[in-house]
């Protein structure tokens, strides 16, 4: 993974002392809230419900061991034990006190860390797969890229006042598992016709209030121009987009305004001005920063490992495990491990500081040091060898880590909701923890078969309902909690957006309406090919309607 | 529709804590010790009384909320001031990760 | 109102002129575009510097090669999280090189001052009296760059590949004098 040199170290260190100072500033009444909050947002401090939350970048998902201990180390020591990984890789903690973040940022700046642009009007953490560099499909590693991009929008002096935030996501394999087309910016590794590989942009994606597929701007962009077209697509937004209204701010609002062809156009005027400026990125670079991404020294091992075969063969648990939660490396002999977070009735994406540990301990003895955090809020072992699988199984497994759910109903996406957040209209983990106890056996679960279930607290989308396949945004009626539910979204190469099915329902009457549509669908497929998703696709919303509020002329008669 | 009575609540400036301001015009993480103005005059008042504690540095961003007064006792209308109040997620801590008791 | 420049807290000469108000004889006034681009002949035929003020959402291309007439141009930051001048004064040092005088008005933080000098902008207004400890030590408070901005830094990436920069630095934005004595 990438390691930082003086420069790095520097910036991050200067960043810390930087806070330090404007905390202080604050505490001394030099800054007002109304000026701190821009502030202290750029450094992913937010002031939740209860208390201040602090969101830490894990850049593009990739963890060491060092750094997870020291994540332990901060939830057992200003937090209250433990921590949420959320949908965008990072990790935050719920009650850190104001004066202890500058300390916080100077623990994670000595395991190169920080909390830079974690949040406000400014170019994101970037994202990425979180298979990156193992995948069997990859065609490569997004992140070098990833890399080189965090560095170019860090402290960028032209885009750290942005109309609004700004995402961008790398992938680099043909199964997005990056969500690239629901990002302000999303980068797709291809490779042209003369077996070159370079980016195809694409452009205004992104959840929230008004949810869009974004545009693909650019087919095939030569990789030593990535920086100077992302400015010049900056520019372009921070020029133009609209400041009058914070919810017609994003970029998605400006290329829907302007039309993708011609927002495309734009943006290519003002790239071929750049294009061969200092931005240009010198193959030197690129090489430095690739060699931090190199392959580790991998073992000749045959792929089919006997001791794992046997395991399987006595262990019906964890054969299920492995048919479940790994992933094809593209190494034999090593398989990709995911840890799941989601155990039957547990908060999605949180860990305790003990977990993290072991998580740590195990990354070291069976996965090279590094583990990924996914946008699914799980946690990726992405180098095992596969006669230490049965071991790792039985380690995550004393630690409520080993649930045999992903991909499933139970591996829900969840954000925080109402039980923490300030902008919530109803709370998430509780609806997500019954829906895991409700679906929580195994062979009820391999029936459904894949299915994807995000829950958001509001419209404002962290939770990604509007790609889930089954999607729930919690609304408020009157101080109250209420659910709506869209079928049909997805974020993967097919990406859609859910269709909502009807009026929202009752804390009381949202876990029954979920079961409903599931067994509605179990009961109209085709048969076990069909997916969810495909049926959805097929049947559309209807026959979802007609079970959950009755047949058609009796709506209407219940309206009127 | 009837004014609902009111109750005044900040977050703490040092650890981000849910208080309610008193009869005292002091402040308390204590639901229970925060004053009920009964009208929007009386609320509105106090309102601009708490600010004071903004420029203090003791508190970030009052406002008023609704409650109804029971014979228990005040109780907020929102599921928002409800769990607010309770100074914690509603979930249980064995059934999630998150551990611990809140301090005043 | 008083400017920051070069350092220190300097009186401000200059006046800036209403679309409907008179131009004064005397000395230097900034305009509008829209006036600019009506009465250049006039304004430029007064014998004291004129500037013209950017609103916002005027595109800074328009001044065009009229930047060469120019001895001051003001870019506006109406409050301090509209970030739009940004944009403006990097268009105008690198596309347009303007070289003259490059001014923030409007609500100038200290903690969004470093950020301005490395767009280009080299004089800011700050209310009269304003204690400029804070903004001088703003400028300190970092000292590696990753992206190539309108100030001439030399960037990380080019000090880590020093052959790589020489070559680039050819194609590379003007710095105006005064942005690099602002960065030295
Ligand atoms: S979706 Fe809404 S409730 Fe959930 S974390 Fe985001 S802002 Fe908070």
């Amino acid at each position: 993974m990438y390691r930082y040199d003086e420069f790095d170290a520097t910036i991050v260190r200067e960043r810390v002392e930087q806070f330090r100072g404007q905390v202080t500033r604050r505490l001394a009444g030099e800054l007002t809230e109304d000026q701190f909050r821009p502030l202290r947002l750029k450094n992913g401090l937010y002031l939740q419900l209860h208390a201040y939350m602090l969101r830490i970048a894990v850049p593009y998902g990739v963890l060491n061991s060092k750094q997870m201990r020291k994540l332990a180390h901060i939830a057992r020591r200003y937090d209250r034990g433990f921590g949420h990984f959320t949908t965008r890789q990072n990790i935050q903690f719920n009650w850190p006190q104001l004066g202890d973040v500058p300390d916080i940022l100077q623990h994670l700046a000595e395991v190169e860390m920080h909390a830079i642009q974690t949040s406000g009007n400014c170019i994101r953490n970037v994202t990425a797969d979180q298979f990156a560099g193992v995948a069997a499909d990859e065609i490569e590693d997004p992140r070098i890229w990833a890399e080189i991009v965090r560095q170019w929008s860090t402290f960028h002096p032209e885009f750290s006042y942005l109309p609004r935030k700004f995402k961008i996501a790398v992938t680099g394999a043909p199964d997005d598992r990056a969500a690239v087309r629901v990002h302000d910016i999303g980068l797709r590794i291809v490779q042209n016709e003369a077996g070159e590989t370079g980016f195809e942009v694409w452009v205004g994606g992104g959840l929230g209030r008004t949810p869009i597929i974004g545009v693909a701007i650019r087919k095939f962009l030569p990789k030593e121009h990535l920086l100077s077209y992302l400015e010049a697509i900056l520019r372009t937004y921070n020029l133009l987009g609209r400041r009058d209204n914070i919810y017609k701010a994003r970029i998605k609002i400006l290329v829907q305004a302007t039309g993708g062809e011609k927002f495309g156009q734009m943006v290519e005027e003002e790239w071929e001005k750049i294009k061969d400026g200092p931005l240009h990125l010198p193959q030197a670079e690129i090489d430095r920063i690739h060699r931090y991404f190199a392959p580790p020294a991998y073992e000749a091992l045959p792929d089919v490992d006997p001791a794992f075969e046997t395991a399987k063969l006595e262990n019906p648990d964890f054969a299920r495990w492995a048919r479940v939660n790994l992933v094809k490396h593209k190494v034999p002999g090593y398989a990709i491990v995911n840890a799941s977070l989601k155990p039957e009735g547990g908060a999605p994406g949180d860990a305790s500081a003990d977990q993290m540990d072991l998580l740590a301990d195990l990354a070291d003895k069976f996965s090279l040091g590094e583990v990924r955090v996914t946008h699914h809020q799980n946690i990726v072992f992405p180098n095992v060898r596969k006669r230490d699988l049965f071991a790792l199984w039985q380690r995550l497994k004393s630690a409520r880590l080993a649930t045999s759910n992903l991909g499933f109903i139970s591996d829900i996406i969840a954000c925080p909701g109402l039980d923490y957040c300030n902008l919530a209209n109803a709370r998430s983990i509780p609806v997500a923890q019954r829906l895991s106890r409700h679906f929580s056996d195994p062979r009820k679960l391999d029936e459904i078969g894949d299915l994807r279930l995000n829950i958001s607290g509001c419209i404002n989308a962290c939770g990604h309902h509007h790609v889930g396949h089954i999607g729930i945004l919690g609304v408020d009626k009157q101080g109250q909690e209420f659910y709506q539910v869209t079928v049909g979204g997805s974020s993967k190469d097919d990406a859609s957006l859910g269709k909502i099915v009807g009026a929202a329902f009752s804390e009381d009457d949202i876990v029954p309406a979920i079961d409903t549509i599931i067994n509605t669908y179990l009961a109209n497929r085709t048969d076990r090919s069909e997916r969810f998703l495909d049926y959805v696709r097929r049947a559309g919303v209807d026959p979802f309607k007609e079970a959950l509020y009755g047949p058609a002329p009796a709506r209407r008669t219940a309206a009127e | 529709m009837a004014m609902a009575s009111q109750m005044i609540t900040a977050n703490r400036l040092l650890d981000g804590a849910v208080v309610y301001f008193t009869a005292g015009k002091s402040w308390s993480p204590n639901f229970t010790d925060g004053a009920v103005w009964p009208d929007k005059e009386s609320a509105d008042a106090a309102l601009i009384e708490s600010k004071e504690s903004v420029k203090a540095r003791i508190v970030v961003e009052p406002y008023l909320f609704d409650v109804a007064v029971t014979e228990a006792g005040p109780k907020p209308t929102s599921a928002r001031e409800r769990i607010r109040a309770d100074h914690k997620p509603t979930f249980e801590p064995d059934q999630g990760s998150w551990t611990g008791q809140i301090s005043g | 109102m008083a400017l920051l420049q070069h350092g220190a807290l300097q009186p401000n000469n200059w006046r800036f002129v209403g679309d409907d108000a008179a131009i004064p004889a005397e000395g230097p006034v900034t305009v509008s575009l829209k006036r600019w681009q009506a009465e250049s002949e006039v304004l430029r035929g007064r014998n004291a510097p004129i500037g013209v003020r950017l609103k916002n959402d005027e595109p800074a291309l328009a001044l065009g090669e009229d930047v060469h007439r120019l001895s001051l141009i003001e870019v506006e930051f109406p409050k301090f999280t509209d970030g739009r001048a940004f944009s403006q004064a990097r268009i105008l040092r690198d596309k347009l090189g303007y070289e003259g005088e490059l001014r923030a008005v409007g609500t100038i933080l200290r903690d969004q001052y470093l950020f301005m000098t490395r767009c280009g902008i080299d004089s800011v207004e700050l209310p009269e009296g304003k204690a400029i400890d804070g903004y001088l030590a703003a400028l300190k408070e970092f000292s590696a760059w990753y992206q190539p901005a309108s100030d001439g830094r030399p960037t990380v990436m080019e000090l880590r590949h020093p052959a790589n920069a020489n070559a680039r630095r050819g194609a590379a934005p003007i710095v105006t004098a005064s942005v690099a004595a602002h960065s030295a």
